[in-house]
């Protein structure tokens, strides 16, 4: 057992854990973030995708360990209190989500891809950035127009500000 | 349709929860004194259990318990049931072999659990799980139909002598005969159906709780159907009765058929459950979920079909095996059967058909209803059928399938379906406009100077939904009816509740039956909220499959909603001093037509339950209830239309264009019936391309994780143009036939159509994988 202390959307936190332990279970089983998902065990799927230091990870292939001392920011740590996060928002107004299972994790990854991209995207640019997050509902269809639509928004915002 | 009622594309209700992170499914959900259960799997596909140690575990420290399926029978638990008896055509019933939830003697699959390993964590779970020693005799195996239908081969069930569990036919053998011998031309076809894992995001996942005090088990389960599962819980796995077994299905990450079945871990953990005093959770990694979720699809068929010197169809043969796996699971049956071959009339004006179908037990995972079942086997079938023959007329496609198309409604199938309604030529048409099919040859010739080959394929696809008349469904051996209930609870202050026994998981119902609500009263669907999912609350229910929600359950909720007007119009006429007849409903509100009286929705509830006031003899309260039995199914209809190029260096296909025209009656909400169809295309065009759940000869699974499945990615798929004809069933009051199978059910066979159009070579079986594209071309 060993303590791992990281930042989490924002707050210190700490916590016991097995040294095997993967970061996905310490969020979830230790700190009761279950909005991220596990959906493959194989690092497939990226239905667990958080950020780490600003950087999309798949959380099932990071030991808790391993992010100690690190800034995690999950699903439940990017709306600005009742403000969804503009990817949020597009996910929703473009129907990009059904079961809502892969959703966080396609989020996640989607806002990793609009930060890298720095908003100049194109449908195969999205596509071939998203080919780490398995969908079985939408058809990516609307996934992809979302992450298209979130990048306009984030330019937006990120030209306000 | 007012911003919220039906025909809006009102954006979901549900979604906050998912894109926060807030969603609630069964692996969320934790309880105090929750164990945890690691399954041990037979890493053989056909063996004897010799014996199990469980010594070593037990003496772990954490470790609650080790049960074994010896356990599990000697203690009465029901073996699975398969729900849909099918007589073979020598009048004998379908021949089945007993499936225990853990294997007491004899496993015939991998990944079929032999024991189960109880602990106080994940971890532990799994770390006693190594320290049990199971001693398997391995037996001979069979992996594939073929080798199953061998003489002399091994064999699953003593109950089912040469691996047979039926043999059965539909339709009339002599007239197709007739058919054929008058034929002037007839085109055969022998193809592969390929087998699918379904893979819903979410693996499957229940936690089970046992009240000693109350005798009351409660069950978190990733079902489509909790109602069901509880019946076949309670009635034939002698878990509890069904007033002490409560089964809640939360947020569920999708199902596509999957989680229809009563799975045996969800059995074990109710039984562990009661055993260690503790609730048990489990919660199925993926290869777990390749290894035990029902599969799809896996049929091999022959089909030929007779046409007369004008390339009228006269008659359709078709013979198809049909992979079980090594046990009936809950619907298989009905599969390739009641589900298949009574679509093989496809939009098309047969006169004869006939068809045979082997069920087939092989030492594969069992095999059941994905997406479309049954009707996508039937789809791909005649429509690469009816494209062939195309070809060998030297005839265009579409010109075939509309000399053939059937006009007249309703029609009446030489297999049992009645259509009601359509316009398939409007479908066709509307597909051929969207991808400017008159422009094709001149693309085709401008892709080949580039050198590449290009190609065109088209899939007029007809589904039954809306499943199912109970009486229909009933005389054709279907265990349960096929109607759905419905519940709507007025409150006091006009706010509304309504509990369904459809199930969304990923549907959007949570929105889309709240704008029948918003259609029916006018009020906004932020006062509406959707109940579903868990037996306590919602009196009985089928659940979601089968495309049939909106067609089954939402007229249920339509049929109670008649009732709750009619008594709100009762209130209000009295407190309005009018006539009920002069009453009429709008924007909340009940006005007396022709005058400017009128009380608010929340005037018309508090009336009902303060009760002060009502009509002589009127119950206080506003909450109806109805169940509603279809009288026919529903049958969705459309062209696909897939434009592609093949790269003859390398056999990789790229898409230029997919188009989708389907008629799925009314519409409720554009942008989801919109994103079920993205999906579905998907599913299909990932059977066409990508997907094959495959075995070894021996039975080792080969594809169990999403390092060997492929699953098609954002980048394996293009962007899709959809456009909507419409004739409205005339089956349900709201005219919607159902739209969650069609994608799948039509998609395939217009890429297969369009890769075997570019290459000039017709022999090609699903997945087309750059492999076998590339054989197809250079042989």
């Amino acid at each position: 057992m060993s303590t791992v202390k990281l930042t989490v959307n924002g707050k210190a936190v700490s916590a016991e854990v097995e040294d095997r332990t993967l970061l996905v279970h310490l969020l979830r089983d230790h700190l009761n973030l279950t909005g991220t998902h596990v959906g493959c065990d194989t690092s497939q799927c990226g239905a667990c995708v958080v950020h780490i230091d600003g950087r999309a990870v798949k959380s099932c292939t990071v030991l808790a360990g391993q992010a100690a001392g690190a800034n995690v920011t999950t699903i439940e740590g990017i709306a600005r209190g009742d403000e969804l996060h503009p990817m949020q928002a597009a996910f929703r107004d473009n129907h990009g989500l059904q079961c809502g299972y892969c959703t966080p994790g396609m989020i996640m990854s989607a806002i990793d891809i609009v930060h890298r991209h720095g908003g100049e995207l194109d449908e195969a640019t999205v596509r071939e950035e998203l080919e780490g997050n398995i969908c079985r509902c939408t058809g990516y269809h609307n996934i992809v127009k979302a992450v298209l639509d979130a990048a306009g928004r984030m330019k937006v915002a990120q030209a306000a500000e | 349709m007012g911003m919220e009622g039906i025909g809006a594309s009102v954006v979901r209700k549900e979604d906050k929860r998912f894109i926060t992170g807030k969603g609630r499914y069964v692996d969320d959900i934790k309880m105090v004194g929750m164990t945890y259960a690691h399954f041990i799997r037979s890493p053989h596909a056909h063996a004897k259990v010799k014996s199990i140690d469980s010594s070593a575990a037990e003496a772990m420290p954490g470790v609650v318990a080790v049960l074994t399926g010896k356990q599990i029978v000697d203690d009465k638990v029901g073996n699975l049931i398969c729900g849909w008896a099918i007589t073979s055509k020598d009048g004998s019933p379908m021949k089945m072999g007993a499936w225990p939830a853990m294997a007491p003697e004899t496993v015939r699959f991998v990944g079929q659990a032999v024991a189960v390993v109880i602990a106080d964590s994940k971890n532990l779970a799994r770390d006693a799980a190594e320290a049990v020693v199971v001693e398997y005799e391995e037996l001979p195996a069979v992996a594939d139909m073929p080798s199953a239908l061998k003489p002399g081969a091994p064999q699953l069930h003593p109950e089912a002598p040469g691996n047979v569990v039926y043999d059965w036919h539909i339709g009339d053998e002599a007239a197709v005969g007739a058919a054929f011998s008058k034929a002037a031309h007839v085109v055969s076809l022998e193809l592969t159906n390929n087998r699918l894992a379904p893979n819903a995001m979410e693996p499957r996942a229940a936690i089970a709780d046992y009240d000693a005090a109350e005798e009351h088990f409660t069950l978190y389960t990733t079902s489509q159907n909790p109602h069901v599962a509880r019946l076949v819980l309670s009635a034939f796995y002698n878990i509890a009765p069904e007033h002490k077994l409560r089964v809640i299905a939360p947020d569920v990450g999708g199902g596509f058929g999957s989680k229809i079945f009563i799975y045996p871990e969800e059995m074990v953990a109710l039984w562990a459950s009661k055993k260690v005093g503790r609730p048990v959770k489990w919660t199925g990694d993926r290869t777990e979920a390749f290894l035990t979720d029902a599969h799809g699809r896996d049929h091999i068929s022959k089909a030929e079909m007779a046409f007369d010197a004008d390339h009228k169809m006269l008659g359709l043969r078709v013979k198809t095996h049909a992979n079980f796996g090594a046990y009936m699971s809950l619907f298989s049956s009905s599969v390739p059967t009641y589900l298949y071959a009574t679509l093989l009339s496809g939009q098309y004006n047969i006169p004869a058909i006939y068809a045979e179908v082997m069920g087939v037990y092989t030492n594969t995972t069992p095999v059941d209803a994905y997406r479309g079942a049954g009707r996508p086997e039937a789809s791909y079938l005649l429509e690469r059928l009816v494209e062939t023959a195309a070809r060998q007329f030297k005839m265009d496609p579409a010109e075939l399938r509309r000399k053939n198309f059937i006009t007249q409604f309703p029609h009446q199938t030489p297999v049992i379906m009645a259509y009601d309604t359509g316009d398939f030529n409007a479908s066709l048409d509307a597909a051929m406009k969207a991808i400017d099919y008159a422009g094709f040859p001149a693309r085709k010739a401008a892709a080949k100077a580039q050198g590449k080959l290009r190609g065109i394929g088209l899939s007029c696809y007809i589904e039954a939904c809306g499943i199912a008349p109970s009486k229909a469904v009933g005389s054709l051996g279907a265990g349960v009816g096929l109607w759905e209930s419905a519940e709507i609870r007025v409150n006091p202050v006009g706010t509304i509740e309504v509990l369904t026994g459809s199930h969304s998981h990923g549907q959007g119902h949570e929105t889309t039956f709240c704008q029948l609500i918003a259609e029916r009263l006018g009020v906004p669907i932020s006062q509406v909220s959707i109940v579903h999912g868990d037996t306590d609350k919602v009196q009985f229910g089928m659940g979601t499959y089968g495309s049939r929600s909106a067609a089954v359950g939402l007229t249920a909720i339509l049929k109670a909603m008649e009732k709750v007007e009619a008594k709100a119009k009762k209130i209000a006429a009295h407190a309005l001093e009018a006539s009920e007849g002069d009453i009429v409903i709008e924007n909340g509100e009940f006005k007396v037509t022709g005058t400017d009286k009128s009380i608010a929705l929340p005037m018309v509830a508090l009336a009902a339950y303060t009760a002060h006031n009502l009509p002589d003899g009127m119950e206080p309260g506003l909450k109806e209830s109805a169940f509603y039995d279809p009288t026919n199914f529903t049958f969705p209809a459309g062209t696909y239309i897939c434009e592609l190029e093949v790269d003859e260096a390398t056999g990789k296909t790229s898409f230029v264009n997919f188009v989708a025209a389907d008629d799925f009656g009314r519409l409720i909400n554009p942008m989801i019936v919109e994103g079920q169809v993205h999906g579905g295309l998907v599913q299909g065009i990932g059977q066409a391309l990508l997907e094959h759940a495959i075995y070894d000869s021996n039975g080792q699974p080969v594809t169990a994780s999403f390092m060997d499945y492929a699953m098609p990615r954002a980048d394996d798929v293009p962007s899709f143009k959809l456009s909507h004809t419409t004739t409205l069933c005339p089956g349900n009051p709201l005219g919607v036939k159902g739209c969650g199978e069609a994608g799948a059910i039509g998609a395939s066979a217009a890429v297969i159509n369009a890769i075997t159009d570019a290459i000039g070579n017709n022999k090609l079986e699903m997945p087309a994988t750059p492999d076998r594209v590339w054989h197809a071309i250079h042989g």
